[in-house]
C-alpha cells in the first residue's frame, strides 16, 4: 500500500483496521511497512482521506 | 523535574487518559502522562458534542470551553420530515483544545505530569514483563520505569498491539468521519441536527453542531464497508451544497469512530488500555468523550489501588474490566447488536422511526418512548430490538 502524503490528515484510521500492524503514525507521518501489509486493502477502504493507494 | 520512574504511567492525554491520571493521582500514585502532540486537544478529531450530565461529575462547567448549549436535537429522515427532541437534558459544543487541556490541569492539580512532544515508541518489557515505556521527546530517546501502563492512545491505538492484545477493529465496526467547521450560517445555536438515511450517509449519520449562530461542526460518519466506492467526503460535500451553499470552512478534519463493542482484553499483567483505545464508544451514537472519561475515573481508580497493595497482575487489575462492565460495557454490548440492525435498515423504516418520534410529545422524549412508539407500528422492530438481547445475553437497565 501507498500513502499519498499530499492527501493524508495523519488520523490514524487506517491503523484501527490493520490487521497485522503495518502502520504506524507519529504527529508528522503515517508509515506503512510493505514488508508486512498482506494487501488486505481495509485501510484503503475506511481511509476517509483517500489517501491510501495500491503498490509500493 | 522528570523522573525516570512512575508508579504509573498513561499514554494519551485526551479525556480517557487525563482522568484516569487525575484519579489515579488523587488516590496516591506517582503518575506521569505521555502527550505525543504539542499540546493535549489537538488537532482536534471530534463533533465535540456532550451531554452536561455526563461531564458535570468529572470537572465544574467553565464557559472557556463551551461554545454553545444545546437544548433541541432535531432528527430529519430521509423523506424530509423532521422530529424535535426536548427532554434529554442540556447538552453542549465543546472547545476540546480548551476541555483537553483543562483536563490536564485538573490532573496536575491532583499531583499528574504531563509531557508533551513526547511520542511512545515502545513498551519495555522485562522476561516478557511490561516494566516502562520507551519515546521520543526532542529527537532524543528517552525510557521510563513503572508498575503499570495505561494505554489511552486513541482510535489509532499501538499501545495495546505492543502489551499483545488484538486491537483490530471489523471495517463494519468503524465509522469513516469527515467534518468541517463552517461560517457564514445562519442557525439556532440551541439546536443539533442529525440527518439519517442511505442516500445521506449508508450507516451513519450526518451532524450540525452549532458553535455559534454562524458557526458549525458539520460532519459525518458512514459505516466503514459501505464506504468504499463513495467516501464519507462525497456524501458530505453533496450535503453541504444543498444545505449550506454559501458557507466558508474553515477547518476540515477527517477521523474514525469505532463502534464495536469494548474490546475482549482490556487488562494484562501491568497494562490497561481506556477510551477510544480499547473501544469504550457508544456504537449508535458514536459518542466516545464521556464513556472514556468514566473508563478512565474506573482505571485510575483499580489503578491507585493496585498500587497500594503492590499487586499488578491481570488477576487484580480485572477489578476495572468488572466494574467497566457493570458500569457501561454491558449496556455498550446491547447498543453494538442494536447498532448491526440500523446498518440494514431502509431509508423507509428510517421514515417510520422519525414518523414514531413525532407521535411522542416532545417533553415525554426517550429511548424508551420511541421503542414504545416504534413497535406499535412496525412489529418487526420489537424482533430486532429482542434479537439484540438476546445475542448479548444480557438487560439493558
Amino acid at each position: 500500500m501507498k500513502i499519498i502524503y499530499e492527501l493524508c490528515d495523519i488520523c490514524g484510521t487506517c491503523v484501527a483496521v490493520c490487521p497485522v500492524d503495518a502502520i504506524t503514525v507519529s504527529e508528522f507521518k503515517v508509515e506503512i511497512d510493505n514488508d508486512i501489509c498482506t494487501d488486505c486493502l481495509n485501510c484503503l477502504k475506511v481511509c476517509p482521506a483517500k489517501a491510501i493507494e495500491e503498490g509500493e | 523535574m522528570v523522573k525516570d520512574r512512575y508508579d504509573i504511567v498513561v499514554i494519551g492525554a485526551g479525556p480517557a487518559g487525563s482522568v484516569a491520571a487525575r484519579y489515579a493521582a488523587e488516590n496516591g500514585a506517582s503518575v506521569l502522562m505521555l502527550e505525543r502532540d504539542r499540546e493535549p486537544g489537538i488537532p482536534v478529531r471530534c463533533a465535540e458534542g456532550v451531554s452536561h450530565n455526563g461531564i458535570a461529575p468529572f470537572i465544574d462547567i467553565d464557559k472557556r470551553w463551551i461554545a454553545s448549549q444545546i437544548d433541541i436535537a432535531k432528527l430529519t429522515s430521509p423523506n424530509g420530515e423532521s422530529a424535535f427532541m426536548y427532554n434529554n437534558g442540556v447538552g453542549y459544543v465543546l472547545e476540546r483544545r480548551i476541555f483537553d487541556t483543562a483536563l490536564c490541569e485538573l490532573a496536575a492539580k491532583h499531583g499528574a505530569r504531563l509531557i508533551t512532544k513526547a511520542d511512545a515508541l515502545d513498551l519495555i518489557k522485562e522476561n516478557d514483563k511490561i516494566t516502562g515505556v520507551k519515546y521520543r521527546y526532542m529527537g532524543e530517546t528517552r525510557e521510563v520505569k513503572c508498575d503499570i501502563v495505561i494505554a489511552a492512545d486513541g482510535t489509532e491505538s499501538r499501545v495495546g498491539r505492543w502489551a499483545g492484545i488484538n486491537t483490530t477493529v471489523a471495517l463494519r465496526d468503524i465509522d469513516t468521519c469527515v467534518q468541517y467547521t463552517l461560517a457564514g450560517l445562519d442557525l439556532k445555536k440551541e439546536i443539533c441536527e442529525f440527518y439519517f438515511g442511505n442516500e445521506v450517509s449508508p450507516g451513519g449519520y450526518v451532524w450540525i453542531f452549532p458553535k455559534s449562530d454562524s458557526t458549525a461542526n458539520v460532519g459525518i460518519g458512514i459505516a466503514g464497508h459501505l464506504s468504499h466506492e463513495k467516501g464519507p467526503k462525497e456524501y458530505l460535500d453533496k450535503f453541504v451544497a444543498r444545505r449550506f451553499p454559501d458557507a466558508t470552512i474553515t477547518y476540515t478534519m477527517y477521523g474514525g469512530v469505532p463502534t464495536a463493542a469494548t474490546l475482549k482484553e482490556i487488562v494484562k499483567d501491568n497494562f490497561m488500555i481506556v477510551g477510544d483505545a480499547a473501544r469504550q464508544v457508544n456504537p449508535i451514537t458514536g459518542g466516545g468523550i464521556v464513556q472514556g472519561m468514566i473508563a478512565g475515573r474506573i482505571a485510575g481508580k483499580v489503578a491507585a489501588e493496585a498500587v497500594k497493595k503492590g499487586k499488578f497482575d491481570a488477576k487484580f487489575l480485572k477489578k476495572y474490566r468488572k466494574e467497566w462492565d457493570k458500569t457501561l460495557g454491558n449496556t455498550q454490548k446491547v447498543m453494538h447488536s442494536m447498532k448491526e440492525k440500523f446498518l440494514f435498515m431502509t431509508d423507509e423504516r428510517f421514515n417510520n422511526l422519525v414518523g414514531y418520534c413525532q407521535k411522542i410529545p416532545s417533553d415525554k422524549f426517550s429511548l424508551k418512548a420511541l421503542f414504545t412508539e416504534a413497535v406499535k407500528g412496525d412489529p418487526k422492530l420489537m424482533l430486532d430490538v429482542a434479537k439484540s438481547f438476546v445475542v448479548s445475553k444480557i438487560k439493558l437497565k
